[in-house]
């Protein structure tokens, strides 16, 4: 079944990509991995023309060299003062991509080198066996497997030190890491698995697969490791998600894995119960009721005790001293008579214990109790009122 | 006339110094507000614009390059709302969102090869790289157009832009309407990078973006200057991008994108020897002055 089969070899990219995507995208350096797939060809291209064989296992080690060079290269332009690290990064992949392209048009006439096909991926080729190491065809999903084994083990083995240099690379240098060797070594790591990945993938959609499950996976989970399991997670997923719509409308199957990928970080966006958008609407929309039910909670306790108490308090009146609509009054007084906050004595409406305690640990913030002072607010007596939840919250 | 020009190189040469020139200097602004990469998702999330605009029917080159443009815009705003609401990196998410479009172009590009019969006759696979060659009088009188309309606004808001590149801050306090401003620029960008899809494709049109404004802001502190400096190094890049094209094309067809780039990028190379040699010179004569002083 080809389908199964492709959906293999994009599923192991994904997965390969997604590990060292995630550290990518906590360094902010996302886009260096645009930059490396893109640079990628101009390694092969020169390889190539060095080599004069297209199969040659060689082609992968210029390939993996040109993601190094294209790191420094960006790293000495953004020392320049008047060149952005935007700039450098959109200064140096077309550069390299276009002198590529150039010279695969000029030189590679004669050869089976489409500057069309290179540009898209093409996952079928990564099943074709390519090299040939003591009679055994090893077709390019064996090393994109290694690959993928490799990145996890190294990510397992030196988790600790990634973790540090990425979040607090300053205290990293003070525990005695190294964030340099770090940092190159992530991007050997990155050039390594945007070749393995070249001939599923091709030069432009690499960076999709490095950032897109990492950027899921950022939205699904707040701890590390679970961020790295969701990446590793969506990436598979999105890959047999992707391979069947290829098959069903035809489509280029590298593609239209990528779309799948977007389209579930898309996914993640809304649902995540942290960062998600629907969280934050929910958690907004609680936010505006409590806000509703403290706010006439602290305006029956000003009043409390008061002369003005029994026009502040009627119940008729609240919704013009609260100046809200009616219906709104009528809601959020339905709310705290259910959560205990307050009760109806006749015509008013009049605070429980509970409901005062809840009113003091506002207004106690704003406020010292003692209104006699008008402005003699001072720190030291209105400090220890504060109470301990409040100022957690 | 020798034999290797025409006049329809003339033509070609025009469309592509006229778009090289406008992103050079829409570019400026881009590159000073550090938002180089902006061109770059607009480019690639059009190629989706494009392949659905001919799903959906389009054959003019307008019409598929109108599509783009409502894809790459609603990409690039996609990108930056999902970035405020989930306080994810921008460059991340636009990286992302680029790859996605491209993705989902490159999917659709297949699926006309194989579904739509008269696909064969309108070859979209030259939007990737760009192929200067096969511009007509049409497109470069919209080149034109596109071209006229950017420079006009440009100068007409100098101030405001101005503002809007080095102190957005300000310019709100001041009672600009900078998120306006803001998605003018925005969509100055998408028009421009649009157009130049067919004689740069999409993969490389950043560069004309990028590498002009880079080059000019070696030479000068002044915005007047880089932008004007700007424009010239994209016009010249454009032309001697053609003609590189052209000439090294005699046999085979070598698409125009990457050669109009790396003329844009022998440009940023002269410009950062430059100054180099004047740190030079500044050294040298800074040290022959204290020795004999």
């Amino acid at each position: 079944m080809p389908e199964l089969e492709l959906a293999c070899v994009l599923a192991v990219a994904s997965a390969a990509c997604a590990v060292p995507g995630v550290f990518l995208v906590l360094r902010r350096m996302a886009l260096v991995s645009d930059a490396i797939g893109h640079t990628l060809l101009f390694g092969i291209v020169v390889a190539f023309f060095i080599v004069g064989d297209l199969d040659s296992p060689l082609l992968l080690v210029g390939a993996a060299l040109t993601g190094l060079v294209t790191v420094i290269l960006v790293e000495s332009l953004q020392r320049n003062r008047r060149v952005k690290a935007d700039a450098a990064i959109g200064l140096v992949f077309p550069f390299l991509f276009a002198l590529a392209v150039t010279l695969v048009s000029l030189g590679a006439r004669n050869i089976h080198l489409d500057v069309d096909a290179v540009l898209v991926g093409q996952p079928e080729y990564a099943l074709l066996p390519r090299w040939h190491w003591r009679e055994l065809a090893i077709p390019p999903v064996v090393i994109l497997g290694g690959v993928a084994a490799l990145n996890l083990l190294l990510c397992l083995l030196f988790y600790k030190e990634l973790k540090v240099t990425t979040f607090d690379p300053e205290w990293a240098r003070i525990l005695g890491y190294s964030p340099a060797l770090m940092h190159y070594g992530l991007m050997a790591v990155v050039s390594l698995t945007a070749v393995a990945v070249f001939d599923a993938v091709g030069p432009v959609l690499v960076v999709g697969y490095f950032v897109l499950p990492a950027l899921t996976g950022l939205l699904l989970s707040r701890q590390l490791l679970g961020v790295l399991i969701w990446a590793v997670g969506v990436g598979i997923v999105g890959s047999i998600l992707g391979t069947l719509a290829a098959a069903h409308w035809n489509a280029n199957a590298a593609g239209s894995v990528a779309t799948a990928l977007g389209l579930l970080l898309a996914l993640a966006f809304l649902i995540s119960p942290y960062r998600g958008w629907l969280a934050q609407l929910w958690r907004r929309h609680r936010q505006r009721r409590s806000l509703e039910e403290i706010l006439l909670l602290v305006h029956l306790y000003q009043h409390e005790g008061t002369a003005a108490e029994a026009t502040e308090a009627a119940i008729p009146d609240l919704y013009r001293h609260l100046d809200w609509p009616a219906d709104r009054v009528a809601q959020v007084m339905e709310r705290t008579l259910h959560h205990g906050y307050v009760q109806r004595e006749g015509n008013l409406l009049r605070l429980t214990p509970a409901g005062r305690q809840q009113a003091q640990q506002v207004y106690g913030n704003i406020r010292p109790e003692s209104t006699s002072e008008p402005g003699g607010c001072s720190p030291s007596a209105s400090s220890p009122s504060i109470p301990p939840q409040t100022a957690q919250e | 006339m020798s034999e290797w020009w025409s006049s329809g190189l003339g033509i070609v040469m025009v469309g592509t110094a006229l778009l090289a020139g406008s992103a050079g200097v829409i570019g400026s602004f881009a590159v000073l507000r550090r938002q180089s990469l902006q061109g770059d998702v607009v480019a690639h999330a059009a190629l989706a614009g494009v392949a659905a605009a001919f799903l959906a029917g389009a054959r003019s080159p307008f019409g598929l390059l109108l599509g783009g443009a409502v894809i790459g815009w609603i990409t690039l705003t996609l990108a930056s709302r999902l970035h405020h609401h989930s306080r994810l990196p921008l460059d991340a998410v636009q990286g992302g969102i680029m790859a996605m479009g491209f993705g989902l172009g490159l999917a659709l590009l297949q699926h006309i090869l194989t579904h739509v019969p008269d696909a064969g006759r309108h070859p979209l696979d030259r939007y990737l790289l760009g192929q200067a060659a096969q511009l007509r009088n049409s497109d470069v009188q919209m080149i034109a157009g596109v071209s006229m309309l950017t420079l006009a606004v440009v100068a007409g808001f100098w101030p405001q832009w101005k503002l809007l590149a080095f102190d957005p801050e300000y310019a709100a306090g001041l009672g600009l309407p900078v998120r306006w401003l803001d998605w003018g620029l925005t969509t100055l960008t998408v028009a421009v990078v649009v157009i130049g899809l067919k004689s740069v494709g999409v993969v490389l049109i950043t560069a004309l973006l990028v590498a002009p404004a880079v080059a000019a802001r070696q030479w000068t502190n002044r915005l007047g200057t880089m932008v004007i400096l700007a424009g010239l190094f994209g016009a010249l890049s454009g032309m001697s991008g053609t003609l590189l094209a052209h000439l090294l094309g005699q046999q085979v067809s070598i698409p125009t994108g990457p050669t109009i780039v790396l003329c844009a990028s022998g440009w940023v190379i002269v410009s950062l020897g430059a100054v180099r040699v004047q740190q030079w010179w500044y050294r040298w004569v800074a040290q022959r002055r204290s020795r004999r002083a």
